[in-house]
C-alpha cells in the first residue's frame, strides 16, 4: 500500500508537490488587473488636461490628435448612436461598456510597444482624456480610483450573455434534409468582383 | 454583388451525386509516346544526396514552398498586431504542422526565456503559488488533442464572396496534440474560495493579453501546455506555456501565460468587450459566446489549388466543433439542394477536427461545392443566409456558414455566395 502511494501521486488529496508562495511584492509587481466594480484600481487620479498632454506626446500618433485612428490604427473616439446602423463605429466611447477596462487596457498594453511604462497617475490622466474627447466627462474631469468605476458608459447596457442555445435553436436538427432541400442554388456573388486577396507576389518567402 | 449564369443544374444535381456514388474507377488512358520521367535517368537517381546533417532541424521539399502561412497586409495596420493563416488548402490529415499553424499576436511574438518564466496562481486561492517550468515538467502531464478557431476566422466574409481562397476564408484555424498539466489537478491542490467563479488568464508579452475564463471551465479540461505534436510550443504558439481551454475561441488559449487570478466576477477585458462580442443587427452585442459552433470547409479543391482534370476527383475537407465531436459531413454539388455523406477518416475526437472525404468523378460541369458538419449534440453547420437572419452582418466573430466554391469547367475555383 505505501508502496503503491509513493508511485501514484494524486495530487487532489495532497498539497501541490512543485512550486512556492509569492511573496507580497512580487504579486504586487505583476496584479495590474482592473475590474468593473474597482477592484485593483491603483490609488491615484488624473485630469483631462494633464491627459491631453500625454496623449499627444505618446498617443496621437498613432491614435489621431481627436482619437480618429492615424491611418490604420484604432480609432479612441466617436460613433456614439451608430452600432444599429450598417456600418456601425466601435470605440471606447460608442462601444465599451465600463470605464475601467480603458484603465486595465492602457495599464498592460499602451503606448504599443511600450508596455507598462505609465504611471497610475498618468493612465487615469488619459482614460480622463479619451473619456472628453467622447464627450463622456467634462473638460474639468479628474479621474480617480473612487469615481472610475462609477462612470456611466453611453453602450453600457448594450451587451447580453451568449443566448445562442435558445435564439438558435433552430440549428438544432435531429435527420439533416439531404435531397431538394431547397430551390436550386443561384450565384449571388463572387470574391473575384471583390477582387481583395492578396496575390502570390505579396506572400513571404521561404527561407 | 455581380451576377453570372447559374450552372446547368439539370445536369449537376442529381447527374452528379449519382455518379458520385460510383466506385468503379474509369479505363486509365494510353499513352503514345514513352515518358522521359521514366526513360531518363533523373540527377537524383545517379549522384548523392545531402548528407544526415544538411538540416538539423528539416525543412519541406523546396518544391512545396508555396505551402506557408501567409497574411492579408490591409487587414490590420501593421505586422505586430495582425494575424497570419494555416494554408489549409494545402494539408491533408487532421494534425497541423507546427510551422504552418497560424499565427494571431497583439504586441508581437514574446521572445520568452523559458529560466526566467513563471506561472502565478493567486487571488482567491487559499495557497497562492509561483510555478517555473521545471516544477510545471514534474507534475502528472497528458496529451490531448484539440483545434484551436478564432472566433474571428471567416469574419471577412459577413457581407459576401471576399477572399478568394480558403487559406484566408477559412485559415485562423489549427489543430495539434498539447502535451501538459490538467488545469483542474493543480487547482485542486491550490484550496479555491467555494465562492470563486472565474479565472483571469494573462499573457507576458507585451499586450499582457487577459481573459476571464469561467471557473468550470477550467476545472473541466483546461490545460497548462508545453509542448504541441511532440515538440516545446513555438514561439508564436505562446512558448513556452500556453492556456489550452478546449472548443473554445482562441483568444482565451493565453500564450506565455504568466499569471492566472481567481476571481467571483469576470474583468471585462478589452479582448472580452472591445474585441471577441458580437454586435448583432439591432445594435446590441453578444458577450461571453466562447464556443466555437460546428463548422467545416472543402479544403481541396478550392481557389488556390491546381486546376482539377475531369474525372475522378477527391473532395477533401475538415470538420470541427466546439460543443463535442464530429458525428457526419455531408457534400453537395448543387450549392445545397442535393447532400451526399461524406467520408470520414482519420480519428473522431472530442473538440478535434476530422478529415473528410467525397470521391467523385467530375464530368466537367461546374459544380457549386458544399460541406455541412454536424455534430455530436445535433447541431448542424447553418447555410450563410441562415445566419445573416440571426445574426445581420456585423458581428464579425462566429461566422460558421456553409462556404460556397464554385468549381468551374477549366477547373478553377472562385468563392462564390448562392442563394
Ligand atoms: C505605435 C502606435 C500606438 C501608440 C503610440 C499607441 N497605441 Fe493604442 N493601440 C495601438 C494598436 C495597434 C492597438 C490595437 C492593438 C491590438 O488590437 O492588439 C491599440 C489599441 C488601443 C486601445 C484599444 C482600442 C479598442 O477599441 O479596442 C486603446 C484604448 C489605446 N490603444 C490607447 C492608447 C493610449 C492611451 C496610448 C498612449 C499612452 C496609445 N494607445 C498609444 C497602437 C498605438
Amino acid at each position: 500500500m505505501t508502496m503503491l502511494a509513493a508511485m501514484c501521486v494524486n495530487l487532489s488529496a495532497a498539497e501541490l508537490p512543485v512550486g512556492r508562495p509569492p511573496l507580497p511584492a512580487e504579486i504586487a509587481a505583476w496584479d495590474i488587473d482592473a475590474r468593473p466594480d474597482g477592484q485593483g484600481l491603483p490609488r491615484g487620479q488624473g485630469s483631462v488636461k494633464q491627459g491631453e498632454t500625454l496623449y499627444l506626446e505618446r498617443c496621437a500618433a498613432c491614435h489621431g490628435e481627436f482619437g480618429e485612428g492615424a491611418g490604420r490604427w484604432p480609432e479612441l473616439a466617436g460613433g456614439v448612436g451608430t452600432l444599429a446602423h450598417e456600418r456601425p463605429f466601435k470605440t471606447v466611447g460608442s462601444y465599451w461598456p465600463h470605464a475601467t477596462t480603458a484603465f486595465d487596457y492602457i495599464r498592460r498594453a499602451m503606448p504599443f510597444g511600450q508596455a507598462q511604462s505609465l504611471q497610475s497617475d498618468e493612465i487615469y490622466a488619459l482614460v480622463a482624456f479619451i473619456l472628453n474627447l467622447n464627450d463622456i466627462v467634462k473638460d474639468d474631469f479628474v479621474a480617480s480610483q473612487a469615481n472610475l468605476p462609477t462612470i456611466k458608459m453611453p453602450n453600457a447596457a448594450g451587451f447580453y450573455d451568449d443566448d445562442r442555445e435558445t435564439a438558435e435553436r433552430g440549428f438544432w436538427v435531429a435527420t439533416p434534409c439531404m435531397t431538394d432541400c431547397k430551390p436550386p442554388a443561384r450565384i449571388t456573388g463572387h470574391a473575384s468582383a471583390v477582387d481583395v486577396t492578396p496575390d502570390s507576389k505579396t506572400a513571404p518567402k521561404m527561407e | 454583388m455581380s451576377n453570372s449564369s447559374p450552372p446547368d443544374r439539370h445536369r449537376l444535381g442529381r447527374r452528379a451525386l449519382v455518379a458520385a456514388a460510383a466506385t468503379t474507377f474509369a479505363m486509365p488512358a494510353t499513352a503514345a509516346t514513352p515518358d522521359p520521367a521514366i526513360t531518363t535517368l533523373p540527377d537524383w537517381s545517379q549522384s548523392l544526396g545531402d548528407g544526415v546533417q544538411a538540416h538539423p532541424y528539416g525543412v519541406p521539399s523546396p518544391f512545396e514552398k508555396h505551402v506557408i502561412r501567409r497574411d492579408v497586409e490591409w487587414l490590420t495596420a501593421g505586422q505586430q498586431s495582425s494575424v497570419n493563416f494555416t494554408p489549409i488548402h494545402a494539408l491533408d490529415g487532421t494534425i497541423t504542422p507546427n510551422g504552418l499553424c497560424f499565427e494571431r499576436h497583439h504586441s508581437g511574438v514574446a521572445a520568452v526565456d523559458p529560466d526566467q518564466h513563471r506561472l502565478m496562481i493567486h487571488g482567491m486561492v487559499a495557497k497562492p503559488v509561483v510555478l517555473t517550468m521545471q516544477d510545471l515538467k514534474r507534475l502528472p502531464r497528458s496529451n490531448r488533442i484539440y483545434f484551436l478557431e478564432c472566433a474571428a476566422n471567416s469574419g471577412m466574409e459577413w457581407r459576401g464572396a471576399q477572399l478568394n481562397g480558403a487559406q484566408f476564408t477559412h485559415g485562423m484555424i489549427h489543430n495539434v496534440q498539447y502535451t501538459g498539466v490538467s488545469l483542474r489537478s493543480v487547482f485542486e491542490a491550490l484550496g479555491i474560495d467555494p465562492r470563486a467563479k472565474w479565472v483571469m488568464a494573462e499573457g507576458a508579452d507585451a499586450a499582457g493579453l487577459n481573459r476571464s475564463i469561467p471557473l468550470a471551465k477550467a476545472m473541466d479540461d483546461c490545460m497548462l501546455a508545453f509542448a504541441m505534436n511532440g515538440e516545446a510550443l513555438r514561439p508564436e504558439q505562446g512558448y513556452p506555456l500556453r492556456l489550452v481551454v478546449p472548443g473554445w475561441q482562441g483568444n482565451m488559449w493565453v500564450k506565455w501565460l504568466r499569471r492566472l487570478k481567481i476571481g467571483d466576477a469576470p474583468w471585462e477585458t478589452r479582448e472580452e468587450t472591445s474585441k471577441y462580442t458580437d454586435l448583432l443587427a439591432d445594435g446590441r452585442a453578444r458577450r461571453s459566446t466562447f464556443v466555437m459552433d460546428a463548422k467545416s470547409v472543402i479544403t481541396s479543391p478550392s481557389p488556390q489549388t491546381a486546376a482539377s482534370p475531369k474525372g475522378q476527383m477527391v473532395i477533401s475537407g475538415i470538420a470541427w466543433s466546439g460543443r463535442g465531436s464530429v458525428t457526419r459531413v455531408d457534400v453537395s454539388l448543387d450549392g445545397g439542394r442535393n447532400w451526399q455523406a461524406a467520408r470520414i477518416d482519420g480519428p473522431v475526437q472530442s473538440l478535434a477536427l476530422v478529415r473528410f472525404y467525397a470521391d467523385i468523378d467530375w464530368n466537367g460541369q461546374e459544380m457549386l461545392l458544399q460541406s455541412r458538419a454536424q455534430d455530436s449534440t445535433g447541431y448542424l453547420q447553418p447555410s450563410k443566409n441562415d445566419l445573416r437572419k440571426i445574426r445581420g452582418v456585423n458581428s464579425i466573430y462566429h461566422n460558421n456558414g456553409i462556404q460556397t466554391w464554385l468549381l468551374r469547367g477549366d477547373g478553377i475555383c472562385e468563392n462564390v455566395e448562392v442563394s
